[in-house]
């Protein structure tokens, strides 16, 4: 479905906050690389997610979303703890519970 | 406008947060049964979590004129044991004829370990014995896709279950489009973080429809807003939407789901 919302109305709604959303973004990275770390998976997740914002197709967020996916397809043998990470792990799960 | 909060953990919300809401609308709310965030020491802290959520928070909420309903089970946080699972889920159907029990959740998988999906088989079981609707969690972030199809395929493998007596929550823009073409009822959990924004609601509310969507707002113990409904139907308005299509997603969807348990008045 089209937005109700006439286009130019729509960018005026969303433009400043996405603005400020994609500096946020850069600030992160450029704060990550200040710190010396670039090492570790979700960042390197994250960073592999941006040419996905280049695509068009109207289907950003869902294939972003995938991307941070585990398409295993199987279930492990046993709950390493109960957090998730945000991106497939390559190390122990040392994430925050999630709530909810 | 009124509306229903179909998932909000009161036991970690003050009275003020009751007060708000109904300020705000919410005519009815259902709360599942979910982790404390810390791992209970034994089945006798869910008899009181289950008295806690059956008795006790109907009577806060009707001081504001809010109708409670719950749901019960043990969570999948907490199934990875599952002696502790098994002796919870015997609990269980004692309490299911309680006037505001409307069915088993919040159900579901957590790191979609083996024992969660036996837990998870267990829980659908039971549902399908006592004719129960179920209220589905679905894992955060990088587990969500994999728990999603591993639950569907769960359930639909269950004879005794019909996808229209089931809602799938927290379902996000990879899973929204599996769960309605199966049939199941999804359920949009609007965060401040880490789960789905308020804007993104808007936006699969306009790519995928309003028929058997909810919106709600979780507000556990965790960061969350018990007022992400209302700031919704705020968005849907900026957004150009109206009073009837509002109300249909709001209100009467929550409402048609949650009717269908026999229980559940206005
Ligand atoms: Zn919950």
């Amino acid at each position: 479905m089209k937005p109700p919302l006439p286009a130019d109305d729509l960018l005026e709604l969303y433009f400043i906050e996405t603005r400020h959303k994609l500096l946020d973004v850069a600030a992160f990275l450029d704060r990550m690389e200040r710190s010396g770390q670039e090492e570790d998976f979700r960042l390197q997740a994250l960073k592999d997610a941006l040419p996905l914002l280049q695509e068009s197709g109207a289907a950003r967020c869902a294939r972003i979303l995938e991307h941070f996916s585990d398409h295993s397809e199987v279930p492990i043998e046993k709950a390493p703890g109960k957090g998730a990470a945000g991106a497939v792990p390559t190390q122990p799960d040392n994430a925050a519970g999630e709530s909810a | 406008m009124k509306y229903i909060e179909p998932h909000g953990h009161m036991v970690s919300r003050t009275t003020d947060d009751y007060e708000r809401i109904s300020l705000a609308g919410c005519v009815a709310l259902s709360e599942p049964a979910f982790w404390a965030g810390f791992d209970r020491s034994s089945a006798q802290g869910f008899v009181d979590y289950f008295d806690q959520i059956t008795v006790y928070e109907p009577m806060r909420a009707a001081k504001y004129h809010i109708q409670h309903y719950s749901w019960l089970c043990i969570n999948p946080k907490e199934a990875e044991d599952m002696v502790l699972a098994d002796e919870v889920i015997s609990l269980i159907p004692e309490r299911l004829s309680r006037p505001n029990v409307l069915g088993i959740g919040e159900i579901g998988l957590n790191k979609n370990s083996r024992n969660e999906l036996t837990i998870l088989e267990k829980h659908i079981e039971l549902a399908a014995e006592h004719q129960q609707l179920i209220l589905v969690h679905t894992p955060h972030l990088e587990d969500k896709l994999k728990g999603t199809r591993l639950t569907l395929d769960a359930l639909e493998a269950h004879p005794g279950i019909s996808p229209e007596r089931v809602i799938i929550d927290h379902v996000e823009e990879h899973t929204i489009q599996m769960v309605l073409d199966r049939g199941f009822w999804a359920g949009m959990t609007l965060y401040p973080d880490s789960k789905c924004s308020i804007p993104r609601a808007v936006d699969m509310l306009e790519c995928y429809g309003t028929e058997r969507i909810w919106m709600n707002s979780a507000c556990d113990w965790g960061h969350s807003n018990p007022l992400a409904v209302p700031r919704a139907i705020l968005e849907l308005k900026r957004r150009g939407h109206d009073e009837d299509y509002i109300e249909n997603i709001v209100f009467e969807n929550p409402k048609a789901f949650m009717s269908q348990s026999g229980k559940f008045r206005l």
